[in-house]
């Protein structure tokens, strides 16, 4: 048997080095005289082992990491090809503690195979939920996603069933299926994670939510700053269509659905729905009122599913095994898992999937292992640049939507920063503010003004300029901006700045006083 | 790409990047990108030639070029830098990084340098959040910058 080396292609290992690292690997394999296939897989999201590369062996796969290109020579002298020992030794990848503790529903084979085989989806359970969502009545694909209790993972957290059940009851000559994959939140990487590692079961459940809903037409709208995120989809869709998956006879059965994949340009705002929807027709990206909503008056004006990629990823599991299989995990209202991103300043960061539920502190804690700095965590941004800063003392909060929602924040796309005791809350409240001027599509005037008059007043308080009284014009320009926005870009940039106010009231104290303090 | 073509000569190419993509539901920003990518930037003599294939005004052509942050009115560097300065990067110092870089190139955000080298532009998340701080050099993804990566970088531009 040929030796296969797995080396991960996904854009968050490109960044570490994996490129070079499977460059040394072919030279030395070349010098050596020794046959083997490299595979370039996705990443299975432990980012603090990447680029973490792995050897199929007679008892498994066998995983290093993270490998430094000058790693590998003594990789080879160490007996790699076979699962010798080195000091990159993780041993068997599902062993290692942070993939071992995961509940992997929607991510079940990202990283571990060629994204592009096809044959290696189907060989993991690839297309089952598909062939079965084409010998059901749509209603009943329909019923059993919204039983399953799947909610937007896109932040917003509406049942994905029930806006299905929207569209397959409008009539209309033409639907659309629109996949958000606008993922410009920052500390989120799920969907670039799974486009880049499992682009066919996005594919999957889309063509699913088009059998469901009678809509023909798919576009994955990606963001621009994920290039190989794209060229992975592109490739993707053709293969797809190529095998049948996607075409006139979807699987062979009398159901037509294709996709188009398009990239955008750089407006963070496209990232909310209705003005990815103008960007696609190819407007400016300008937030649309609502009603009417997107499933009656969507794309085009036609009837239009727009569901995050991690809700139509998590699709063909639900077709697959079942409503009840899904909903069995989490708590409360929150079923399910969520792919869970730890990022910033911590020690474990990656994608960690999971049943709804841990706690805030768990996950930062244990899971993450604290900060990267070895230094004290001060605040956790929940839910990207619009989502609250939680401090220590919220740390008992599980991960649920409900319950981030009683404590004034919101868990949005799942996606964690930790900050360590250097953090400047005023700094990271004026940011928010600084976030929304720049990205605000203009539209509606709380979000365009009240974000540039948010940025003065808060300038004042760190010069000391009656900082009670502006932390107080702060708060009221934040209520203003919350319930008089258009959208969650100017209603929910109030989450980071009330939130740093409420919680960490001393970096908002005049200048001489925090000088004093310290 | 720094070299601007003659306004003929833009008008011609950009005619035939529409009649390849009018096809397309909604076809301005796919056209709009290849514009960019043929020319390095979106020539404002292009714009009529859209508005006139597409059967907009130019004031619309004109109002969604100016939107999107990644449409050029006019040529980048030879090479194009991107930081991140987004939360997850700012958590782990991307301030610092910003401050080093534009030293170290003796340029700000939105500028090129005068040798027409490069282009250095923040840009909020390229998804690289558990490798913080980040940064995009000519589309490649640069991970965990650090002094040494940095000063490479920087020599990897000027060269």
């Amino acid at each position: 048997m040929i030796p296969r080396i797995y080396i991960p292609a996904d854009s968050g290992a490109l960044a570490l080095g994996a490129e070079k690292v499977a460059r040394a690997i072919e030279k030395e394999l070349k010098e050596r005289g020794v046959e083997a296939k490299i595979v370039r897989n996705g990443s299975r999201g432990a980012y603090f082992l990447e680029p973490m590369v792995e050897v199929a062996t007679d008892r498994g796969r066998v995983a290093y990491g993270p490998v430094k290109p000058s790693d590998v020579k003594s990789l080879f002298d160490s007996g790699f090809l076979t699962g010798g020992h080195h000091k990159r030794w993780l041993g068997a990848p599902d062993k290692i503690p942070f993939l071992a503790k995961q509940t992997r529903l929607t991510f079940a084979r990202c990283g571990i195979n060629d994204p592009l085989s096809l044959d290696a989806y189907k060989s993991l359970g690839g297309l089952r939920g598909l062939q079965n969502a084409v010998a059901m009545a749509p209603a009943d694909v329909v019923k059993q996603v919204t039983e399953s209790g799947l909610r937007g993972r896109g932040g917003a957290g509406f049942p994905t069933g029930i806006k299905w059940k929207t569209v397959l009851d409008t009539a209309g000559a033409q639907k659309y299926i629109v996949c958000n994959a606008d993922e410009g939140d920052s500390a989120t990487f799920a969907d670039r994670m799974i486009m880049e590692g499992d682009p066919f079961v996005l594919i999957e459940g889309m063509a699913i939510a088009g059998i469901a809903t009678g809509a023909t037409k798919g576009f994955v709208y990606i963001r621009s700053e994920y290039p190989h995120a794209v060229a992975t989809m592109n490739k993707a869709v053709a293969i797809a269509r190529k095998a049948g998956v996607l075409g006139l006879n979807v699987l062979g059965s009398p159901n037509a659905f294709d996709m188009e994949i398009r990239v955008g340009a750089g407006a963070y705002v496209c990232g909310e729905e209705t003005s990815l929807l103008n960007s696609l027709e190819g407007k400016r990206g300008v937030v649309r009122a609502k009603p009417p909503l997107p499933a009656i008056q969507g794309l085009f004006g036609k009837p239009t599913v727009i569901n995050n990629v991690i809700s139509l990823a998590s699709v063909p599991i639900i077709m697959d095994k079942g409503a009840t299989f899904y909903k069995d995990f989490g708590m409360g209202r929150s079923r399910g898992t969520i792919p869970i991103q730890i990022a910033g300043n911590v020690r474990n960061g990656g994608l960690f999937e999971t049943a709804f539920g841990l706690t805030l502190g768990e996950i930062v804690d244990e899971i993450g292992g604290g900060t990267a700095s070895g230094r004290p965590v001060k605040a956790v941004q929940v839910g990207g640049p619009l989502g609250a800063y939680f401090p220590r003392a919220l740390f008992d909060t599980p991960f649920d939507y409900e319950e981030f929602a009683k404590r004034d924040g919101l868990i949005g796309h799942a996606g964690i920063t930790v900050f360590d005791d250097t953090a400047d809350m005023l700094k990271q409240a004026r940011f928010a503010m600084e976030f929304c001027a720049v990205e605000s599509c203009g539209k509606c005037t709380p979000c365009r003004i009240g974000s540039t008059r948010g940025v003065e007043v808060l300038d004042k308080v760190a010069a000391g300029i009656e900082a009670e009284k502006n932390l107080a014009l702060v708060t009221d320009l934040c209520n203003t901006m919350k319930f008089g926005s258009l959208c969650a870009l100017g209603g929910f940039t109030p989450y980071p700045v009330m939130s740093s106010i409420t919680h960490f009231p001393e970096d908002f104290k005049p200048a001489p006083a925090r000088v004093a303090a310290e | 790409m720094t070299m601007q073509a003659a306004s003929t000569e833009i008008a011609s190419r950009t005619a035939a990047i529409i009649d390849e993509m009018k096809g397309l539901e909604g076809p301005l920003l796919p056209i709009l990108h290849s514009i960019q990518e043929e020319f390095g930037y979106v020539p404002k003599d292009a714009l009529p030639v859209i508005a006139d294939g597409l059967n907009l005004s130019r004031a619309e052509v004109h109002g969604v070029a100016s939107f999107y942050h990644d449409f050029r009115a006019k040529p980048a560097g030879r090479h194009v830098l991107k930081l991140c300065q987004a939360e997850a990067c700012q958590s782990m110092g991307s301030d610092a990084v910003a401050a080093k870089v534009k030293q170290l190139l003796g340029i700000d955000f939105h500028e090129t340098a005068r040798d027409g080298s490069v282009t250095l532009e923040p840009v909020y998340c390229l998804g690289l959040c558990a490798c913080s701080p980040s940064a995009m050099l000519d589309g490649e993804v640069i991970g965990r910058l650090d002094d040494e990566k940095i000063e490479e970088i920087v020599a990897e531009v000027r060269s």
